[in-house]
């Protein structure tokens, strides 16, 4: 008994000793509130990994077992029974037009506006306003942009854009005027990404272009555009999710034909002037909400799409930087940039 | 000086872009709110509140017979609104109170392993697009509720005023709710991760437990970042359309809350739903001022919360606390 009584320091003096931290404090010493807010916590975070667990088995069980090699070659067509309503072929090319009008023209306008508002800003009035109405235009709902869009676009002199009705009345909807309003709602993130890349150059950079000469356009061109590629490129993806991903703009400014239908001989130009749907306006109107009322192929058509989306996201974590260990600051940044990767939040 | 005189062109052009983008935003509010007049001065403040059935003012206004006794343009947007601020503020506060318990379980306790888990499924939850939402809920949830939770006592109760189909407040809320949580908790948990270290160890070290410690300086330096992230989510639940007009039950119905549980199973149809499903009706002048008119309404709230979130946030940046 003796021998016990008489234990070596936990903190033994001299050189060459490791310190013995404390054990961490455990949460049985706490009173019950604070316990039962500690397991709250816990089941909280559980319960996310749970859903999403769930969201991704369910629409991958779900997708897999009604999706056929066939669906991706054939075109929608009308048809009573489920084997004569084809597949979705239409829909995928109507995707990949309007993702490739929409990027095409937000990401040289976005990146400009993120360059002058990053580096010229003057008037300061005007920059201010311009800021804003880009954070604005974040917020607001696609659905009124969307009918913004149909208003626009079905004026007379814009009429070579879509097609016109026996009358001479301009139909408005057609791929052209999706695609212009889809760069609209891709435009704040593109911006808010290349922005923050702008931000994160450091001064030198361009301090010492400016001591070799070179003016502020020549600057942005050559030193500093091409330092923050990441940033646009991650920008321009997770500007192409949201796209992809949205369902309103395409069933009020695509139309209502699921297939393709061409105005005019011209062969691609003709596409974009006439209607068709997308994956999205595809899952919409085959669901019981739609019209098609075939749920085998919404599934099959919201699985191929939900893959689409998880390819992007994967790229933009990618894009991001993913190999550090998440520290505490790793993790607020990476935080923020999920945060921008919902572009109301800009 | 030919390279000055192309710098200022470049500055003169990228300005110039600039100021069309911001022409071309100023256009777009003031053409929905030209568009949206003659809805708004036919109907004055009433408007905004109740009176008869909305369904029946708009398919009047599709077949343009006005209905007896009322203008062409007769519109009273309650219940729809109504709709919209129900299925809003539940969907918001059922998203608060889980992702603050998220975000702190995601910075404080979660250990190595999970929050590596935590990060993509955060990202996986927000990049689902709302379509996909939409499928799940009509083809999966609807059914379900339908045929467990609503008896057909329940139904027959309010049959004479309306049918309960599984399509209803309480699937539309319970949707919303997920759709929002992950930006809450990105929120949250960017500005919890970002409080200075020492001011938590300051408390820890005064013998105060961890528990507290993140209740009590944690969360309230936080505190802004918590009304910005809720103003934010509360926008992007306000302009959920598609999600919406799936499994909300399309009715413009104002459930009534007197009900008691009945009221969780009656249908809705918020603002932003109603132009999708009447986007058809376009080209009928009066119903297109109608919806544009309840474009202008969502437009103006959208604009407020985006300021509303702006300057929630600006108390943190005392702290030095990006967010």
């Amino acid at each position: 008994m003796a021998a016990e009584g008489i234990q070596p320091p936990l903190l033994a003096p001299g050189p060459g000793v490791a310190v013995v931290r404390p054990q961490r404090q455990s949460t049985s010493s706490w009173p019950l509130i604070d316990r039962v807010g500690y397991w709250l916590c816990w089941a909280t975070g559980v319960a996310l990994c749970a859903i999403a667990l769930a969201i991704v088995l369910y629409m991958f069980v779900k997708g897999i077992s009604y999706l056929r090699p066939s669906l991706f070659v054939e075109s929608p067509a009308p048809g009573v029974k489920q084997n004569e309503t084809g597949g979705f072929f239409d829909p995928i090319l109507g995707t990949f037009m309007l993702t490739g009008l929409g990027i095409l023209i937000a990401a040289p306008v976005g990146v400009a506006i993120a360059a002058w508002l990053s580096e010229y800003a003057r008037p300061r009035a005007l920059a201010r306003a311009v800021e804003s109405a880009i954070e604005m235009i974040g917020g607001v709902p696609s659905v009124v942009l969307a009918i913004f869009g149909l208003l626009v676009f079905s004026q007379d002199f814009l009429g070579f854009l879509s097609q016109r009705a026996a009358n001479g009345a301009v139909y408005g909807r057609s791929f052209f005027a999706a695609g212009v309003i889809m760069a609209v709602l891709a435009l704040p993130l593109i911006v808010g990404s290349v922005r923050e890349g702008l931000a994160q150059v450091p001064d030198h950079m361009r301090e010492a272009a400016y001591a070799l000469g070179k003016t502020r356009a020549s600057c942005i061109r050559h030193v500093l555009l091409p330092a923050i590629r990441p940033n646009v490129a991650s920008g321009i993806v997770l500007g192409m999710g949201r796209i992809i991903g949205d369902t309103a703009i395409v069933t009020i400014l695509v139309g209502v034909t699921l297939k393709l239908e061409k105005v005019g001989d011209v062969p691609l130009i003709g596409n974009y002037r006439g209607t068709g749907s997308t994956l999205t306006s595809y899952v919409y109107n085959n669901s019981p909400a739609g019209e098609g009322g075939s749920p085998q192929k919404a599934y099959a058509a919201a699985f191929v799409l939900l893959m689409i989306v998880l390819l992007l996201n994967a790229i933009v974590t990618r894009l991001s930087g993913d190999t550090q260990p998440l520290g505490r600051v790793a993790l607020a940044g990476r935080l923020r940039m999920i945060g921008r990767s919902m572009p109301w939040i800009q | 000086m030919k390279t000055v005189k192309n710098d200022q062109r470049a500055e003169r052009l990228l300005g110039a872009l600039a100021a069309t983008l911001l022409l071309l935003i100023v256009a777009m509010v003031v053409t929905v709110f030209l568009k949206a007049w003659p809805s708004f001065a036919h109907n004055g403040l009433s408007w905004f509140g109740p009176g008869g059935d909305v369904d029946e003012q708009i398919r009047s206004m599709e077949q343009a017979t006005p209905l007896p006794g009322h203008s062409a343009y007769y519109f009273r947007a309650w219940p729809l609104i109504w709709g919209t601020l129900v299925t809003t503020v539940l969907a918001v506060v059922i998203a608060l109170a889980f992702s603050v318990l998220a975000a702190i379980f995601l910075v404080e306790f979660a250990p190595a392993a999970m929050r590596r888990t935590l990060d993509p499924v955060i990202r996986l939850l927000a990049a689902v697009p709302s379509v996909v939402y939409g499928l799940i809920g009509i083809l999966a949830i609807v059914p379900w509720i339908n045929g467990h939770l609503i008896s057909d006592g329940r139904k027959a109760s309010v049959g004479f005023v309306v049918q309960l189909n599984g399509a209803d407040l309480a699937t539309a809320t319970l949707i919303l709710a997920l759709m929002i949580t992950p930006i809450m908790v990105a929120l949250i948990a960017a500005a919890l991760a970002s409080v200075p270290k020492s001011w938590h160890e300051g408390s820890v070290a005064l013998g105060v437990n961890r528990w507290r410690t993140i209740v009590r300086v944690s969360l309230r330096t936080a505190r802004p970042a918590i009304v910005a992230a809720t103003v934010l989510s509360t926008a992007r639940a306000l302009g959920e359309a598609i999600m919406l007009a799936m499994v909300s039950g399309g009715r413009g119905f104002a459930a009534n809350p007197l009900d008691g549980l009945t009221f969780l199973f009656e249908p809705v149809r918020p603002l932003a739903a109603t132009i999708v499903q009447n986007a058809e009706g376009l080209t009928i002048p009066v119903l297109a001022h109608t919806v544009y008119a309840i474009a202008a309404v969502l437009l103006v709230s959208a604009a407020m919360l985006s300021f509303a979130g702006w300057a929630a946030k600006q108390p943190l940046k005392r702290y030095g606390i990006r967010a």
